[in-house]
């Protein structure tokens, strides 16, 4: 019956490809021969294609990781950009493998969609941008303030429980696209700009004078930003799952794109582990034991992807902060691979 | 001038043909009309200064061009910068480029970085010829198809609705589809390039026979109008062998497709589907067959009922749950038959509108001549219909055009989506990003537009047979 279907509308013009969404994912991205990654609209370091137009960023590289530990080539990815509101219908319907789209890990959409969020590769909250010489230097001290933000996110609903629990007074001016309320923050229009902290040094890059512009401590929200995949697929979680893992364990073991391969000489048994000298963790997986190597050798181990995209050599310049490793005052901790 | 002959003629007549000495011969040549009247102060008198309201008019539209010419000058040409690597090249000193803090103007180089992904989206570099082939073969089609002193319209037309959207289909996709069937179980047959031939044409004979027992039931002669089914058929066939066929090229999906490349497709698509649907639909709606004008009626109001960005979002995000699993349609597919079928409903009231204008009398002359009914539709009622309607049509094109946009919604990178999409370059962040790439949208969109609506001056004026 299905097969009738699927060749019905393979009558009608373009490509009507069918995509398997059954449950082993991992077969099917095999069989096709490359990751359906699912990224953003364009997120200034996590998911944007650059003036050659090819996608750059954090969670852009989770997926190419991925690739490289399916296939051993990082190239082996196709990316599908999502609005926020279609995501996770293209995820539910297999029209993507992967959604690595700067998606926050809530509670509701991990158990009512149908989905699993496979860890956390940034740790984001809400944070406020103000102007220097208004002389503030908590939050706190933003009563009667008016607060520049994006309709329709959790944004706006963040800033009303803030204010609201805090007891003060605060006016909000939505508008629809980030640039828009950049340019009205930027022209005086409102007081305070508030977005995700990633987002806040994003866009301080288009004010008139960055200078003049400071962020408040304060971080008002929890948004841990991770992969998703359907749920009931277990084999594929844990592929994604450990691919981040990995990333966070080479980064913790020293272990570089630059150094990999005489790492695979090194006497540290943990080093050994990750990249496939012993055991048949890989395998596991359902993918080579070479899996990690082929990670870390052709994407990164989890610091350099944060440098590459959003660190403090890119124009962005976002510190390490809670994204640093657990042995750092972090919270990137990943299970050992053992 | 001819009174003063005939007077002429008549002192001539009067004395007898002699010269008479007091008789002018010639005119008095005619002298300049007064400098008020004429020259540039004549039309500025007339056009500009020819009473009060107008005169204060004027003079604040020149207030208007005098606050705003020379800023937009300043911001596009003169204070622009036009060359550089990164954001640095359009940064003040106070974000950390060398501009003086209070400089606002256009950044240029940003759009000549990103000038080819903002024309081809994120399409393959070594598959570029293919792209540039096809707008190649629609220009080099178009343009003779809009001239209307060159010949071979015929020929053109056919170049244009039937071989260029195939090829441009091939060229664009790669073509290459995989046909596996569609009728027969798999256990008669397994699915394969073959069964889907063999299925084509059990439907082929089902559809001739159909029309051929509609014929004989009607009591006309079913031999023409089943040899006209066959050759219908056949072109289909040959034109899903051509899609079908390997040529050879890499194939590149529509996730690559993007830019000013993709905007073309869906407004050509759009345009060349929506007039002769529109026709039909229109047609169907002044049909005395219930059945016909009724499902006209329901599809046309439906449409119309139903903004775009809803036909967009529902085929982008409700479609695929509706959809067995596993089964998913191509985006651009989605948004393509979403665009097609709003701008027919349009299409159609428009042209409906032109054939409610004709008198009455056409339609019984056609009639009266002998000709059936689409021989009148198409000799009497519909060149005249139409050509009253071009402005409505060019509208109807126009606003799809403009329209075409709202696909960045679901999604598609069309050229305002990416062009949206370049602003999440952090290598090119600054204030005057955003407003540069709008300027640049704007004015692409605008050459365009202009464009038609000039083309459909200049068509009314041709096909003006001064009826009216």
């Amino acid at each position: 019956m299905k097969n009738t279907i699927v060749s019905t509308l393979g009558v009608v013009a373009l490509s009507v490809s069918a995509l398997s969404a059954s449950a082993a994912t991992l077969d099917d991205v095999k069989a096709k021969g490359f990751v359906q990654c699912g990224v953003s609209q364009g997120l200034p370091g996590f998911s944007n294609p650059d003036s050659a137009g090819n996608w750059t960023g954090i969670d852009v590289d989770l997926c190419r990781g991925v690739a490289a530990a399916v296939f051993g080539d990082a190239t082996k990815v196709k990316y599908t950009p999502l609005s926020a509101k279609e995501r996770f219908t293209a995820l539910q319907s297999g029209e993507v493998d992967v959604l690595s789209r700067n998606t926050t890990w809530t509670a509701t959409r991990d158990t009512t969609l149908g989905l699993n969020f496979a860890g956390v590769n940034y740790y984001d909250g809400q944070g406020f941008m103000v102007r220097k010489d208004l002389g503030v230097k908590s939050a706190l001290e933003l009563s009667g303030a008016s607060v520049c933000t994006n309709t329709g996110t959790t944004t706006e609903l963040n800033v009303a429980d803030y204010f609201a629990s805090n007891k003060l007074e605060y006016e909000i001016v939505a508008f629809e696209k980030a640039d828009e309320v950049v340019a009205a923050y930027d022209a005086g229009r409102c007081d305070v700009y508030t977005t995700d902290a990633s987002g806040l040094y994003a866009q301080r890059l288009k004010l008139t004078n960055p200078a003049d512009h400071t962020v408040l401590p304060e971080i008002i929200s929890k948004e841990p930003l991770g992969p998703v995949v359907r749920q009931g697929d277990d084999q594929w979680f844990n592929l994604v799952k450990w691919t981040h893992y990995a990333m966070v364990n080479a980064e913790e073991l020293g272990i570089t794109s630059a150094n990999a391969d005489e790492m695979k000489g090194s006497e540290n048994p943990a080093i050994k582990r990750v990249l496939g000298v012993d055991g048949e963790f890989g395998a596991a997986l359902g993918v080579g034991n070479d899996w990690a190597y082929n990670i870390v050798k052709q994407v990164g181990n989890y610091g350099e992807v944060f440098n590459r995209n959003v660190g403090p050599d890119t124009p962005l310049a976002i510190s390490r902060g809670t994204n640093a490793l657990w042995t750092n005052g972090g919270l990137q901790y990943a299970p050992p691979i053992r | 001038m001819s009174g003063i002959d005939s007077q002429t003629s008549m002192n001539r007549a009067e004395t007898g043909g002699l010269e008479v000495a007091y008789v002018r011969q010639e005119l008095v040549p005619a002298i300049a009309p007064p400098i008020n009247d004429s020259g540039v102060i004549g039309w500025m008198r007339k056009n500009l200064f020819s009473s009060i309201f107008n005169t204060a008019l004027t003079l604040f539209s020149l207030y208007i061009l005098y606050l705003t010419v020379p800023g937009i000058i300043k911001w596009v040409l003169t204070d622009a910068v036009w060359s550089g690597e990164d954001r640095l090249a359009c940064a003040t000193i106070a974000q950390g480029g060398a501009l003086p803090d209070d400089w606002k103007a256009a950044c240029w180089p940003y759009v000549g970085a990103y000038l080819k992904q903002f024309i081809y989206g994120r399409y393959p570099d070594a598959e570029l010829w293919r792209v540039n082939l096809t707008l190649v073969m629609f220009f080099v089609g178009l343009v003779p198809m809009l001239m209307p002193s060159l010949p071979f319209k015929r020929e053109n037309i056919i170049f244009m609705l039937g071989v260029f959207p195939v090829a441009a289909f091939v060229l664009l996709s790669g073509g290459n589809l995989d046909f596996n069937g569609f009728l027969l179980p798999d256990a008669i047959m397994a699915p394969s390039e073959l069964k889907f031939w063999v299925d084509f044409l059990i439907v082929s004979l089902i559809i001739c026979a159909g029309v051929g027992a509609y014929m004989n039931a009607t009591d006309s002669d079913p031999k023409p109008a089943v040899i006209l089914t066959a050759i219908a058929m056949g072109i289909l066939a040959l034109v899903l062998f051509v899609m079908s066929v390997d040529f050879g090229l890499t194939p590149v999906e529509t996730d690559l497709w993007g830019g000013f490349v993709m905007t073309l497709v869906i407004a050509v698509t759009g345009i060349v589907a929506a007039l002769p649907l529109g026709i039909l639909l229109a047609l169907g709606r002044r049909s005395d067959m219930p059945a016909v004008s009724l499902f006209s009626v329901i599809f046309i109001e439906f449409w119309r009922g139903v903004p775009l960005i809803t036909v967009l979002f529902m085929s982008s995000v409700m479609l695929p749950l509706f959809l067995p699993d596993g089964v998913t349609f191509d985006k651009l597919l989605r948004a393509l038959i979403g665009v097609a079928l709003f701008s027919s409903a349009y299409m159609a009231e428009v042209v409906r509108g032109g054939l409610q204008a004709l008198p009455k009398g056409q339609y019984e002359g056609a009639m009266a001549v002998g000709l059936n009914y689409w021989q009148s539709m198409r000799l009497i009622i519909m060149p005249q219909a139409l050509k009253i309607v071009i402005p409505g049509i060019v509208n109807t094109f126009i606003g799809l055009f403009k329209d075409t946009t709202l696909v960045s919604i679901i999604g598609l990178l069309d050229f305002l989506g990416m062009i949206n999409l370049s602003h999440s370059d952090s290598t090119w962040a600054t204030p005057v990003q955003a407003m540069t790439s709008y300027v640049f949208c704007a004015f692409v969109f605008f050459l365009f537009c202009f464009g038609m609506s000039r083309y459909s001056i200049y068509m009314e004026d041709r096909l003006n047979t001064s009826h009216r």
